[in-house]
């Protein structure tokens, strides 16, 4: 909300500067996002009247103007298609500034002097209007200042007002909270009714009273449209960025911008049989002043007549019954329509409007009475007319309950840590409206919270009002005290942040990337879920959750490879999205992405692209302390490459898998061909085995390699495994150490070496005893697996 | 003896030109051999008189000690000398890189986290995480936010179904804590939030912590004392000026946002802070009642006190990150700055 300072000020005017102002109207909770100087630099412009106007001789378009400022008459060349005999406008004369710092100079347009120049709005830096002159009203002074004459010497203070505080949509909320905080007596009494000149009713039904609980509307007869709005108030409606339309229209803006009400004058004319407010009806549509056609949803309410729709309740006024130019009898209306009721409405419809915005937070349930009679007074001023009295529906029981609240000093002292001097508390809670009856006994304040708060029904409202008028500069800075428990982290769960560790140190990135993704990359890796759509994605790319987290690294690697950077190593950890059977499951997860080298560019070696066991070797890594025994089983899944894809599986359970993409993954994806991805269920990977200590062999251990020719298809795990199942109670460990296919292997065979290492806990062994263990493994890989030694 | 000191003087200088090893030991077994110059002086002692012997004896194995000595002097010094070679020989490039892999690099969103988790657990707050797909309950209902409240409207909420969002903060991680755990509790949430909102400076998903502590006689001004010395912290700037400003939040009450000095011009304003040398970091208050009371917990026995900050804006004020899309980007040559 922006209002003007100088109107802030006509009704509390603290001795502080705008920038002090601002500062105390924020330290209050009124948030000052701005404070802007009107036509900031503006000088010496003042009111003039064109007194002769001449084609200019050499040019079209310009005129040459004799221009009286009062004091002499000036020949002024000017282009503007409204400079004509009887304009007054602002004029700028030699010397004198424009907003912006530019200087006016003598010049000669088309060899024709002109002292000066003739302003419009956008050269004062008032709108953006650049079309003509800013024409000021007939009976402007000519001669006076235009900062003067149109008071702009002031600043919009842009306040960001939090939506508990709709009674400070107005220059009358903002007053009476400023005027406690500067602590300045604050008259906010309302202006004396007015006498009605007619007994003209105009019926009045509200059919939804729990929606509209009161209803104030009068009849307005004859009134002179056709006369101008006051400057002032066009200035005013201008500065807080409403259009003047027509001085009907403007003062009801006024009057809402003064004291908070919005206010609907219909054409008394346009109306038939009586106002009904109602809920709306099936299929009704209603053209709004904003010339679109809208149907209405069920459980609008409606301001109608005995025919026909007329305005949306507290959003926008239908086109047909407003005021225009021919009007001349006016029906005013003022009601309160139940907050949580209008909430969302005007969104509904894609409108946002001052009325709704003011609605939707609550206005004042007393004010209508305020305001029609101010808006009445203010008609009368300035269009003339003859009020009837006021038609007041009210329905008492539907209207908001004024909320009691006790509050005690113990209960300030508790939530604040600090005491606030009793008298501070009565001042500051009868400065903001509140009943207050003190009970000094007791050190208890019984209130009754003014009609317009609609957030004070705790203790703890009103403790906060006091915190932020008493300052909470002013309340101290206190210590925490640690806890008294002290906190128990498990062992065998290792943290997050220790796994995000060892990928750094291994040489991995940690990415983010966005937790939704295109439905296309979701399909790519995850075919057979149907995930989680979004009902409002930002975009088509950002549509679904992840089921999976490697479309996002994909895209992480493939922006960095269309940068040049070839070599990538990500990993990321978050959600993945998966809409179980029995609901969604949102499973934290581990991911990795390598491709490029193996190792980063250097001069000692030339480096081979990453392959399956490069990634291997990493997740062998991750699950080095697992409490049971991973293992990889060959698959093949979606994406992935069918030869070069393993689940991981820790003890029976499959925890993830690990592959190289598929070739037409990989392309799409604008990835290399050797891409490799795993993804781990985090919570298994976080598991770890405590420690398995044994005592270290004091006696010497003996090594025994063995080279055994395969059927290629055997897998390595199978020889490992057997080796490990005969080499009797000695066997410490078992390595496969070389690979060998090609020239001395049949085709269809490989040769595996593997290391044996032998050792017992009490003595030294003997070489027979190795021997003979070795032999039992050579029986059993032939027996089992057809295998023979390689010479 | 004549011969005695010339062999000595031959000896001699040829120990001292020895070039290496193989040459002196020649030249050892040469001399002292069994079959050596000096053995054979030894050997022909016997054709001396008897008198003469001991003398002669004693002359000559002095001279056999006294070369044995140069001898191995000589060795060190060969000795010394190939060593030297070879190390000289053994001389590299000490400026060219090392092998192996490179460190990788924490993303500044988790880092800054990271940092903050280990601040407020030095307090005693333990770290609580929870679904980021939340249910209209946990992520607005149980926080005082009912159905058509106005700070709906300003959560730009990305909604599944209609009793489902993606959380637009974590505070529903509070309150799921709330109702599980019983007081004192101290807890922070971090993790990923999402609001319907991108343009230069809204990201979709972002990151929030937020920290909660219930427990007796907590107050205000308690609060103000966390968060200022949090913010200290963080910044590792002792005497960093802090801000409490009256706000508002429906979960929480009284309400405040946090500004500090601006850590870019100290406060004399400049393009960071929008010329007004404050910078907003956070929100907090104390527990709304109502708050509470949904979660089962005695408001006037166990008040308590909230926080809530945005990750990445702490994080580029730290690093002094001028884009949030760098933070979702993944470019590694942004990434690796932070290692």
């Amino acid at each position: 909300m922006i209002l003007s300072e100088s109107w802030l000020r006509e009704w509390v005017n603290p001795d502080l500067d705008s920038d002090e102002l601002a500062h105390r109207l924020t330290m209050a909770g009124l948030e000052v996002d701005a404070v802007t100087p009107l036509a900031e630099g503006l000088s010496g412009v003042i009111v003039a009247e064109i007194v002769a106007a001449q084609q200019h001789p050499d040019a079209d378009k310009l005129k040459v103007c004799s221009v009286n400022t009062g004091s002499d008459i000036v020949q002024i060349v000017c282009g503007a298609p409204n400079a004509e005999v009887g304009l007054k406008a602002p004029l700028a004369q030699p010397g004198d500034k424009l907003p912006g710092g530019v200087k006016i100079k003598k010049a000669k347009l088309r060899g024709v002097e002109s002292q000066g120049m003739l302003c419009s709005a956008a050269e004062l830096t008032l709108s953006e209007d650049h079309d003509g002159l800013l024409a000021l009203a007939s009976d402007a002074p000519v001669g006076t200042d235009i900062t003067e004459y149109l008071d702009l010497d002031d600043r919009l203070i842009e306040i960001g007002l939090t939506p508990n505080r709709a009674d400070c949509l107005s220059v009358l909320g903002v007053a009476r909270d400023l005027a406690v905080v500067v602590d300045l007596p604050f008259n906010g009494e309302a202006t004396a009714p007015v006498e009605p000149a007619l007994d003209e009713t105009f019926p009045v039904t509200v059919l939804s009273p729990e929606k509209c609980p009161r209803y104030l509307g009068r009849v307005i007869r004859d009134v002179d449209i056709n006369r101008p709005t006051p400057l002032f108030m066009v200035e005013r409606l201008r500065r807080s960025g409403i259009r003047s339309i027509d001085p009907v229209v403007d003062i009801t803006n006024y009057v809402m911008l003064e004291i908070g009400q919005p206010l609907h004058a219909f054409n008394l004319e346009a109306l038939e049989g009586g106002i009904v407010v109602r809920e709306a009806q099936p299929n009704e549509a209603l053209t709004l002043l904003d010339g679109q056609s809208r149907e209405m949803t069920a459980g609008t309410l409606m301001i109608a007549d005995e025919v026909k729709p007329l305005a949306m309740a507290g959003i926008m006024g239908g086109e047909g019954s407003g005021v225009d130019q021919q009007t001349r009898h006016l029906f005013l209306e003022a009601a309160f329509f139940t907050p949580e009721l209008m909430a969302g409405r005007a969104r509904q419809c894609g409108l946002h409007t001052d009325a709704s915005h003011r609605y939707e937070r609550g206005v004042d349930p007393e004010l209508p009475y305020r305001a029609i009679e101010r808006a009445t007074t203010l008609l009368m001023e300035w269009v003339g007319g003859k009020p009837g009295p006021i038609t007041d529906i009210s329905a008492t029981e539907h209207l908001p309950v004024r909320a009691g609240v006790t509050l005690r000093a113990s209960a300030i002292k508790g939530m604040l840590g600090i005491e606030v001097p009793a008298d501070e508390v009565t001042r500051i809670l009868k400065g903001l409206g509140f009943e207050v009856v003190v009970d000094s006994a007791a050190q208890e304040w019984c209130c009754t919270a003014p009609s317009w708060r609609f957030d004070m029904g705790l203790e703890a409202d009103l403790i906060e009002e006091i915190a932020r008028i008493f300052g909470y500069d002013n309340i101290p800075t206190l210590p925490v005290q640690g806890a008294s428990q002290a906190g128990v982290n498990s062992e065998a769960t290792a943290s997050l942040a220790d796994i995000r560790h060892r990928l750094v140190s291994r040489g991995f990135n940690e990415a983010i990337t966005f937790s939704f993704v295109s439905p296309a990359a979701q399909a790519l890796f995850d075919p057979d879920w149907v995930p989680v759509a979004l009902k409002n994605p930002i975009s088509s790319d950002l549509a679904v959750m992840r089921t999976s987290l490697l479309p996002g690294l994909a895209g992480a690697a493939a922006h960095n490879i269309k940068r040049q950077i070839t070599r990538v190593r990500f990993f990321e950890t978050g959600l993945r999205f998966l809409p179980e059977a029995n609901g969604l499951m949102q499973t934290p997860t581990l991911a990795l992405i390598l491709c490029g080298a193996r190792t980063p560019e250097g001069w000692s070696a030339q480096s081979e692209s990453v392959d399956f066991y490069d990634l291997k070797g990493e997740i062998e890594a991750l699950l080095a302390a697992a409490a049971k025994p991973v293992t990889f089983r060959s698959v093949v899944r979606a994406g992935l490459h069918d030869g070069q894809t393993a689940e991981v599986v820790l003890g029976d359970s499959v925890i993830g898998v690990m592959g190289r993409l598929h070739p037409t993954a990989a392309s799409e994806l604008d990835l290399p061909d050797k891409t490799f991805v795993a993804e781990l269920d985090l919570a298994e990977v976080l598991q770890r085995a405590m420690p398995d200590y044994h005592d270290i062999s004091r006696y010497p251990e003996v090594r025994r390699d063995l080279a055994v020719v395969l059927d290629k298809q055997v897998a390595a795990s199978a020889a490992v495994d057997l080796v490990k199942a005969a080499a009797g109670e000695y066997l410490a460990d078992v390595v496969v150490f070389d690979l060998y296919e090609g020239e001395g292997v049949a085709e269809n065979e490989k040769s595996l070496a593997m290391g044996l290492t032998f050792r017992d806990q009490s003595r030294t062994l003997t070489d027979e005893e190795v021997s003979n263990a070795l032999a039992q493994v050579i029986d059993s890989l032939t027996e089992k697996l057809g295998a023979r030694l390689r010479h | 003896m004549q011969a005695l000191d010339t062999l000595k003087a031959e000896a001699t200088t040829a120990i001292s030109s020895a070039e290496d090893a193989s040459a002196l030991e020649k030249l050892r077994v040469e001399l002292l051999g069994k079959k050596g110059r000096v053995t054979d002086l030894l050997k022909s002692l016997g054709q001396l008189d008897a008198s003469e012997r001991p003398k002669a004896g004693a002359e000559i194995n002095a001279l056999k000690q006294h070369l044995n000595s140069l001898i191995s002097e000589r060795k060190q010094i060969l000795q010394s000398a190939a060593l030297a070679e070879q190390l000289a020989n053994e001389r590299l490039d000490v400026t060219l890189p090392g092998r192996g892999e490179q460190t990788g690099s924490l993303h500044p969103i988790t880092r800054t986290i990271e940092r903050m988790a280990a601040f407020f657990a030095t307090l005693g707050f333990d770290v609580v995480e929870g679904p980021e797909v939340e249910d209209d309950y946990h992520n607005f209902e149980a926080l005082n936010i009912p159905a058509h409240h106005p700070a709906r409207a300003m959560h730009d909420t990305f909604y599944v179904d209609d009793n489902h969002v993606l959380r637009t903060h974590t505070s529903g991680v509070q309150v799921r804590t709330m109702e599980r755990l019983a007081p004192p509790i101290r807890v922070i949430c971090p993790g990923r939030v999402y609001r319907c909102d991108s343009d230069l400076t809204h990201s979709p998903m972002f990151h929030q912590v937020e920290g909660l502590l219930v427990d007796q006689n907590v107050n205000f001004g308690q609060l103000k004392g966390i968060i200022q010395q949090f913010l200290a912290a963080f910044f590792e700037q002792d005497d960093l000026a802090v801000r409490f400003r009256p706000s508002y939040f429906p979960f929480t009450e009284p309400s405040a946002e946090v500004d500090i000095q601006c850590v870019k011009c100290a406060g004399e304003g400049c393009r960071i802070c929008s010329g007004t040398g404050w910078l907003e970091v956070m929100g907090c208050g104390m527990v709304h009642p109502r708050v509470l009371e949904m979660s089962g917990i005695d408001g006037e026995r166990f008040p308590g006190f909230a926080f809530g900050m945005g990750v990445e804006r702490l994080a580029m004020l730290r690093y002094g990150i001028g884009d949030l899309r760098l933070n979702f980007e993944n470019d590694l040559r942004f990434l690796s700055q932070f290692r």
